[in-house]
């Protein structure tokens, strides 16, 4: 056993000399890309908090109506977010709103076009398998360190952490739903005269949009199962009343705030998510 | 008449060793031997006929013969191997083995139009959006669109379902949205790959009388794949049948039905009783089509009969000998006040019914019968036609 253990692979010690390069060289490539990240973020958080919370109430409750026409649903949008207003966490949801509205808009901005090529492109979803297993499966502090060293504290390691966590569902299922989109109905595209482009975007993406949207809730909830841990690293919400419970072991504190952050994520759930009933799927 | 598609020695293989397998092809290796030699499988073996403009042709065969990967060919949906194939439209003319994307793309768009046995239709588009799909593709505004389309859903009686989605609608009507879709592009050449197969009989029936009339009025050129001999034989002007590749034989339903190429087509035809495939349109004496709306007398030669026309409708007949004959529409069954015999009547009947309902026709009266389609004179039946039909059937059945 010895002569296996004589000479240690220094492979954690390749990695961190790399972020040291990364940082030394780089850094303000990084601190750009952050301090961008981080003035969109904390302007769309001063607009929200801005706002009257009766207002974005009153959209939530008006988009669930329009959207699923069930006043059941409405009914609990309305209330469960007053009940937020009621426990004092308004601002703090807005801000977790938004990290999450820009987690979700990253990752599907990457994630779609990403799984329509690698449906289009076999040789792709092979390599790009093991780099999703990898990003779903590394325990999340594990980058949450890196993300550290090269963004700085604050929303924007959070996000990043967000979005490599979040990522592989909207690539999964949009190639899953091109790559299953019916022979038949290509062919009928094809033989109408599309061209690749009007294939894609008259007949591919139709016909995976459900699939597709059920990419886009999976990571709502993905990115909101990650707010405890951006607050880790700085990252205001939800979250941070959350740690703080934790350290001071108080459980009124942590209960609310936990149940503030369900709320959140059943409301986006029921919103986003499409009704088998309607004229949409097959 | 000029020809809408010539195919001219193609061959189909599906596979990536392409020149091998095309060797072996030539070497007379079957199917099989080239699926064990290179993995690739033929699709269609050395096929040439041409399909004359405004007909309808059938490729017919078991499953596997090939015949739907040949309809492929026509638009590119299938890549052919070797030889030449066709289209004409007027005076334009596409190779399709050798045409470049955007020709190939422009032929699909203004040319050639499919229906699919799954009906194909775009779950997520309403009737009306599926019907404009393609005149969508060739960049054509929303208003336009919907003056075509509501024209073209009105043609296959669907203009009340303009708003609905596919799925709302049973199958005879999702099909006949995907009639409606392919002819909203006037595409003089449609492709059918066995469109009325998913549909049950009662159905399929009416579809194809739909088809039939609607080609009367529009004269596309039609390639229609079945594997049912019976549709086959309503609807083709001409029927090519399939084996394993190969066309074994191409012709009019009459020389199928009569003539058999080989055993392969001889069992074909006999082990469906010929006297319940043939029909009347099959073994009749044709009336020329532009006699078809005379007003006047037409003799029936060697009969010594006379029919008064008028607008090609059959207004009286009368027999030297006999005098007045009283006509009698035979619409799926016999008179019951008919005598057993009774030379004074003469029968009048659509051109698609059956041989065996001619038989029992024949049977009371030695008149000849008279066939319409759309209730004018399309043809006669007489002695001639009949016994000439029925001996050599007769000799096909064994």
């Amino acid at each position: 056993m010895e002569w296996l253990t004589e000479t240690k692979i220094p492979l954690g010690r390749w990695i961190a000399s790399l972020m040291d390069a990364l940082n030394e060289h780089a850094d303000f490539v990084f601190y750009t890309i952050s301090d961008v990240l981080e003035f969109i973020i904390e302007n769309t958080v001063d607009l929200l908090v801005w706002l009257p919370p009766f207002l974005i109430i009153a959209l939530f409750g008006v988009l669930a109506a329009w959207l699923h026409k069930s006043w059941k649903l409405t009914a609990f949008t309305v209330l469960s977010l007053l009940l937020i207003v009621n426990l004092g966490y308004w601002e703090a949801t807005m801000e977790t709103l938004a990290l999450v509205i820009y987690a979700t808009l990253f990752c599907m901005v990457i994630g779609v076009p990403l799984g329509v090529a690698s449906a289009h492109r076999p040789w792709l979803y092979q390599a790009l398998r093991p780099v999703l297993d990898l990003m779903q499966t590394i325990p999340t502090f594990v980058y949450l360190i890196p993300t550290l060293i090269l963004f700085g504290l604050g929303v924007v390691p959070g996000l990043i952490s967000t979005v490599i966590f979040a990522i592989a569902a909207p690539i999964r299922l949009t190639h899953l739903g091109i790559a299953s989109t019916p022979k038949a109905l290509i062919e009928a595209g094809k033989s109408f005269g599309c061209t690749p482009r009007q294939l894609l975007f008259k007949v591919e993406l139709p016909s995976a949009m459900p699939s597709i949207m059920a990419g886009l809730t999976q990571c709502i909830m993905l990115s909101l199962s990650m707010v405890v841990i951006a607050a880790l690293v700085g990252a205001d919400g939800l979250g941070k009343p959350v740690v703080r419970a934790l350290n001071t072991v108080n459980i009124a504190q942590g209960f609310e705030a936990g149940l503030a952050i369900v709320i959140l994520a059943i409301v986006l759930d029921r919103i986003c998510r499409r009704d088998k009933s309607e004229n949409t799927g097959q | 008449m000029s020809n809408a598609v010539e195919f001219d020695n193609i061959d189909v293989i599906f596979g990536d060793k392409q020149a091998e397998s095309l060797a072996l092809l030539d070497a007379g290796k079957n199917r099989d031997e080239i699926a064990k030699a290179t993995g690739n499988i033929l699709g269609v073996a050395n096929v040439s006929f041409d399909v004359p403009q405004g007909e309808i042709c059938v490729l017919m065969g078991l499953s596997g013969s090939g015949k739907s990967s040949l309809l492929r060919c026509v638009n590119g949906l299938n890549r052919v191997s070797r030889g030449s194939l066709r289209v004409h439209d007027g005076d334009w003319m596409v190779d399709v083995t050798s045409c470049d994307a955007n020709t190939l793309r422009d032929l699909r768009r203004k040319c050639v139009a499919m229906v699919f046995q799954q009906f194909g239709l775009f779950p997520w588009r309403t009737v009306e959006d599926n019907v404009g799909f393609g005149l969508e593709l060739d960049g054509m505004g929303p208003k336009e669109r919907r003056e075509i389309v509501r024209e073209k859903l009105a043609l296959v009686g669907l203009d009340q379902w303009a708003g609905k989605y596919a799925h709302e609608l049973s199958g005879g009507m999702q099909q006949r949205v995907g009639l409606a879709r392919a002819f909203a592009t006037d595409a003089p050449i449609l492709l059918m790959d066995e469109p009325f197969s998913a549909l049950d009989p009662l159905i399929r029936n009416r579809l194809q009388d739909e088809l039939l009339d609607l080609q009367e009025k529009l004269n596309k050129t039609i390639l229609f794949v079945s594997h049912d001999l019976d549709e086959a034989m309503k609807l083709g002007n001409s029927i090519a049948i399939m084996e394993g590749g190969y066309v074994v034989q191409h012709g009019t339903p009459e020389d199928i039905a009569l003539r058999p190429a080989n055993e392969y087509v001889a069992d074909f035809v006999a082990h469906m009783n010929p006297v319940n495939i043939l029909r009347g349109r099959a073994i009749m004496h044709r009336v020329d089509r532009d006699q078809r709306n005379d007003t006047g007398e037409l003799p029936v030669e060697d009969e010594d009969i006379r029919i008064t026309l008028q607008d090609g409708i059959i207004k009286a007949a009368h027999n030297g000998k006999r005098g007045e004959l009283r006509l009698i529409n035979y619409n799926g069954e016999l008179p019951a006040d008919l005598d057993a015999t009774d030379n004074s009547v003469i029968f009048v009947a659509d051109d698609t019914v059956l041989l065996k309902d001619l038989i029992e026709m024949r049977s009371i009266t030695q008149n000849p019968v008279l066939l319409t389609r759309e209730g004018r004179i399309s043809g006669t039946l007489g002695r001639k036609e009949f016994f000439e039909s029925l001996t050599q059937t007769a000799t096909v059945a064994d």
